[in-house]
């Protein structure tokens, strides 16, 4: 996973290629910016969908500043707009976030052992796909004021992003409301299509993916159910079925 | 509609723990190679999941939303990252939904 993503991001522009110590911050603010730029559009594009939900502009806002994730954040305005339970919005978040648990698992092992609980209680709010990416990247021991820097400029972005996406939304013509609002899916495409390039198995389950959810969406059955729950039970069901099917090398996840 | 807030308090609590969880108690890896293989596939999967066929619906023509997704499939492809993608699925549907 780490491989692919650190594709989207050419290494050579944001990483010194050696061990920072006290600019380490300043290199993780520029490694940041790019990131900071990618979020910003695609947050806007989470606002139109939080707006649609029903969201206010600060809600977003708020959103966005304490979960800092595209999918789980979609997902859960989605849930939202459905009136879900309260329960079933703890397993989505559960299940669309389930990735940052692997990342945050691969990160405790870069880190100096004697970090202490309070810089691990910090790094731990700011993984996300991107800024996992950058700093997996960095050779050695991972300093953690590398993934503060990239996120101090990041994470506004992404929360200003969305609570912009919100008011604007209101603004837009629908045109562009209607344009805007695939920036979001071309932010997933980013992610699957590349690994599906480096990987025949992730190319595969992605086709199984697509045919699954648009087959859930179309049969009496599982129409019935809620965008959410259907991507919840496809979710456990395609990646355990791979996971069973096509168990991973313990290599593929690791730094 | 119940008020947003306690939606926002689950997911920003549920979000937190799986990121910090590991971070501040696992020292080891995870040794189970099923769970392993099942967290890895799991972010490509929810993502397939939800970019089709929502791309279809999302857009004022099924037409320009398939053809958004087909760009930005072929943009990914080629190795464009994150913003590229994204703006060229954008332009994509503004163009098309001119001409349609």
């Amino acid at each position: 996973m780490e491989r692919v993503q650190r594709m989207t991001y050419p290494a050579g522009a944001v990483l010194g290629g050696r061990t920072l110590r006290p600019s380490a911050f300043f290199a993780g603010v520029r490694a940041g910016v790019p990131i900071g730029l990618g979020y910003f559009a695609v947050s806007f594009s989470l606002g139109i969908a939080a707006r649609s939900a029903g969201l206010t502009a600060f809600q977003a806002l708020l959103a966005s500043a304490l979960e800092l994730a595209s999918a789980g954040e979609y997902a859960a305005f989605t849930l939202i707009a459905a009136g879900a339970s309260l329960w079933e919005m703890a397993l989505m978040t559960l299940i669309t976030n389930a990735r940052y648990l692997l990342m945050s698992c691969a990160l405790s092992q870069r880190l100096s052992p004697d970090t202490p609980l309070s810089h691990r209680l910090l790094t731990g709010w700011f993984i996300t796909d991107e800024l996992f990416a950058v700093s997996s990247a960095q050779p050695g021991r991972l300093d953690p004021r590398y993934l503060w820097g990239a996120a101090a400029v990041a994470a506004p972005c992404w929360s200003v992003g969305t609570a912009l996406g919100v008011l604007a939304g209101n603004l837009l013509p629908l045109r562009a409301v209607s344009a805007l609002s695939v920036a979001l899916y071309g932010m997933f495409l980013a992610v699957i299509v590349p690994a599906g390039r480096k990987s025949r198995v992730l190319a595969a389950l992605v086709l199984v993916c697509f045919a699954a959810s648009w087959a859930a969406a179309v049969l009496p059955l599982l129409s019935a159910l809620s965008a959410g729950s259907r991507t919840i039970l496809l979710t456990l069901v395609i990646a355990g079925g791979a996971a069973l099917l096509f168990p991973v090398k313990e290599e593929a996840d690791h730094a | 509609m119940r008020s947003v807030y306690p939606y926002l308090l689950v997911m920003a609590a549920v979000t937190y723990a799986i990121r910090v969880l590991p971070l501040t108690l696992l020292r080891k890896p995870i040794q189970s190679r099923f769970l392993r293989s099942f967290l890895f596939y799991v972010p490509y999967v929810t993502l397939a999941v939800m970019t089709f066929p929502a791309t279809l619906t999302v857009t004022q023509s099924p037409i320009s939303g398939a053809a958004a997704l087909a760009v930005g499939a072929v943009v990914a492809w080629m190795g464009g990252g994150l913003f590229p993608v994204a703006a060229s699925c954008c332009a994509v549907v503004y163009v098309l939904e001119l001409l349609l």
